[in-house]
């Protein structure tokens, strides 16, 4: 479904990606862990379209497409998803109010028809329940003044209606409390195919406990320097990212 | 007369005024006459504003209008035929429709349909011969002619323009709408329509002033209107300007607070060629609240300088203003928002806002914003903003899968909405929205 090759990137000259090689099939769960500043970050953006950042080395194939060739909408329409680390506010645009036209313009580029207003409510309460997002924090601006886990629930919400392919989930789990995890988490388990796949961006293994990953994948310096299955979290819980960075910093000193 | 007359254009002012002296005849005799006069003179000494006058750095408007008018002669009357009319009303807005074309008052077009106990409405003309009384208290007591060069020449040239008295103690229920129409069709046209508003105490009204030009023709207009609004009463005051690319346009609303009153303005401007407005409102009792509302989405080479002021003058009182645009193409817009709160003016609650959003490399905005407080236990604030459309939340929308052209517009949308939503009459939101939304290219 999805293959990175030798991916860089770099913003204002720094390069932040190195050279990034991953492989996501159907069905599977891939996490990506790593210390602060690693890149983990970029390369969810990178993948979303974010022009900011400049992709000097590298493919991105998807679903047998050019990734990098399309407009972030295109990608959006072709089924990626992003559930931004930090979701931007937006003053006088609410969920609801973006939704109907973003899932519209994702029907139509699909060949569907456009959904009329009472389809749309309908969906929009069944996908509320699966999160439990009530619905007037989707009536409000958007994200203004919502709690960092009403921010990081109505991400997934949009995931829900929009029903992406590919799914990368950047840090969705930080900052939430037990309760609010377990929603997400089983939200985005509900919402697993095996047609789709997930890519979840972590700092813990607690996420990782509900949201159980095939592959788990170390990011250091913009570099996948280890991957692993879901033991591999479990001991970088334990002893953390001191040891991987001293075996990397020792083979390239 | 003075001695002191400036340039020729000035020049041009002053032998109409003498014509208009000899044509007022008998009229000449009422004491409103003796304004007029302390008004030309006025006007002689202070000469139309450069862009070396502070109030005017930005709004060369003495160039402008050497540039593009000719005062040596009196406008003509003009004629508008009434379909034309009608197209231009707002749809649905069940209101009392005065109209006026090239600046003189047509009671054939106006139609009046609030009960005769609730209010009067006449051509400013006949009040002065009429409700002498009322003309003699309020008349030019609050626009000040000294220091203005627009208000001076306004003053002086008045004639025509509307007189609407609100007694106390009445509801106003239906708005009431001024349709100001400058007849180009045939030739560049210019006047000067002058209005006072006089709402009773406890009394309600809305009043609304909206500009159009027909005919391709430049067309200027410099507009006063004074607005008392008296104890306990509420006063909502609405200005829209979507006129022509040809049209220029200098209006000054000033406003007088009893206590305890309520008054709010909202000033829309859409289009028109150099355009300024002056919104001054003095906030002279307790109790008083005041809002002002502006939004301007200018493109082409529209000009637009608002000016506000809002003067505290006595305690507990609050005001509340929020102006929003949005520039494209080599559009120029200038805010500038005073605020005095007087050493007398304790407990003031005022707040300041202004936002601009820049959507073309060659658009510009000046904005500055000017609080001046003497009184030392007051909530003042101000903040203004200027920057391009949110690179960040345009990128949120995309990765959703909203197309970049949509997701301008919604945020851009969004950002008028603010103003918009205060917006109290349901036909006129509905007008605006449309307006706005044709201006965005917002085809859902
Ligand atoms: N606009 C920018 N200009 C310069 N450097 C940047 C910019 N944006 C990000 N970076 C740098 O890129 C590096 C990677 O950032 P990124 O956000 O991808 O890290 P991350 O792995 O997601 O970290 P965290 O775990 O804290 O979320 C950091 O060193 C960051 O400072
Ligand atoms: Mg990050």
């Amino acid at each position: 479904m999805l293959k990175i090759t030798n991916l860089h990137a770099s913003i204002e000259g720094n390069e932040i990606l190195n050279g990034i090689n991953l492989e996501v099939k159907p069905g599977e769960v891939h996490a990506i862990m790593g210390p602060n500043g690693s890149g983990k970050s970029t390369l969810a953006s990178v993948l979303a379209g974010r022009e900011e950042y400049e992709v000097t080395d590298g493919e991105v194939t998807y679903n047998g497409k050019d990734l990098l060739e399309l407009a972030p909408e295109e990608r959006a329409r072709e089924g990626v998803f992003l559930a931004f680390q930090y979701p931007v506010e937006i003053p006088g645009v609410s969920t609801t109010n973006f939704l109907k036209t973003a899932l519209n313009q994702v029907r139509e580029h699909k060949g569907q028809e456009p959904l009329d207003a009472v389809s749309f409510l309908t969906m929009m309460k069944e996908k509320m329940k699966l999160v439990e997002i009530d619905q007037s924090l989707l009536s409000r601006s958007l994200n203004e003044g919502f709690s960092g886990g009403e921010k990081k629930r109505n991400e997934i919400f949009q995931m829900a209606m929009l029903e992406p392919t590919l799914s990368i989930l950047d840090e969705t789990d930080s900052g939430l409390d037990i309760d609010a995890l377990r929603i997400v988490a089983n939200g985005v388990n509900k919402l697993k195919t095996k047609d789709n796949a997930t890519i979840v961006v972590t700092h813990y293994q607690r996420l990782l406990d509900y949201i159980v990953p095939d592959y788990v994948h170390v990011l250091y310096k913009g570099k996948i320097v280890k991957s692993g299955t879901k033991e591999l979290a479990l001991e970088l819980e334990k002893k953390g990212y001191d040891w991987i960075k001293e075996e990397v910093d020792t083979t390239t000193a | 007369m003075s001695e002191v007359i400036k340039d020729a254009i000035e020049q041009e002012f002053t032998t109409n005024f003498e014509a208009l002296e000899k044509r007022l005849n008998g009229a000449s005799a009422l004491p409103i006459h003796q304004v007029r006069k302390k008004a030309i003179n006025a006007f002689q000494e202070l000469g139309l504003p450069t862009a070396r006058n502070e109030e005017y750095k930005y709004t060369d408007l003495k160039k402008a209008l050497q540039k593009t008018f000719d005062f040596k002669a009196p406008s003509p009357q003009g004629k508008i035929n009434r379909e034309t009319i009608e197209e231009c009303l707002i749809p649905g807005l069940d209101a009392n429709i005065l109209i006026f074309i090239n600046g003189v008052f047509s009671n054939e077009l106006s139609t009046i349909i609030s009960p005769e106990d609730q209010l009067t409405i006449k051509d400013l003309e006949a009040a002065t011969m009429e409700d002498k009384e009322l003309i003699d208290n309020y008349f030019a007591q609050y626009a000040n002619y000294e220091h203005d060069a627009f208000i001076a020449l306004n003053t002086a040239f008045t004639e025509h323009g509307s007189f609407i008295h609100i007694p106390d103690n009445k509801l106003v229920e239906k708005p009431i709408a001024l349709y100001f129409f400058n007849d180009a069709q045939a030739g560049k046209s210019y006047n000067q329509p002058r209005n006072l508003f006089i709402v009773g105490k406890s009394s309600q009204a809305t009043f609304l002033e909206v500009f159009y030009t027909v005919g391709k023709h430049e067309s200027f207009t410099n507009i006063v209107s004074e607005i008392v609004v008296n104890e306990n009463a509420n006063a909502e005051y609405y200005k829209i300007q979507n006129n022509r690319d040809t049209a220029f346009h200098v209006g000054t609303t000033q406003v007088w607070q009893a206590r305890n009153s309520q008054f709010s303005a909202y000033t829309f401007t859409l289009n028109g060629a150099m355009i300024r407005n002056n919104l001054n409102i003095a906030s002279d009792g307790e109790g008083c609240e005041s809002h002002m509302y502006g939004l301007y989405l200018l493109h082409g080479k529209t000009h637009v300088d608002n000016h506000t002021e809002i003067d505290h003058i006595k305690p507990n009182s609050f005001s509340n203003e929020l102006y929003k645009g949005i520039m494209e193409d080599q559009s120029h817009g200038v805010f500038n928002g005073k605020v005095y709160v007087r050493q007398a003016a304790q407990k003031t609650n005022a707040f300041q806002s202004n936002k601009n959003i820049l959507l073309s490399d060659q658009a510009t905005i000046n904005s500055k914003p000017q609080l001046e407080i003497w009184a030392d236990d007051v909530k003042c604030s101000h903040g203004c903003t200027t920057g391009q459309l949110d690179e960040e939340a345009l990128f949120y929308l995309q990765s959703r899968g909203v197309s970049k052209e949509r997701a301008r517009v919604l945020l851009l949308y969004a950002f008028a909405v603010e103003v918009l939503e205060n917006v109290k009459l349901e036909p006129l939101k509905a007008y605006l929205e449309d307006l706005i939304s044709e201006r965005l290219h917002k085809d859902f």
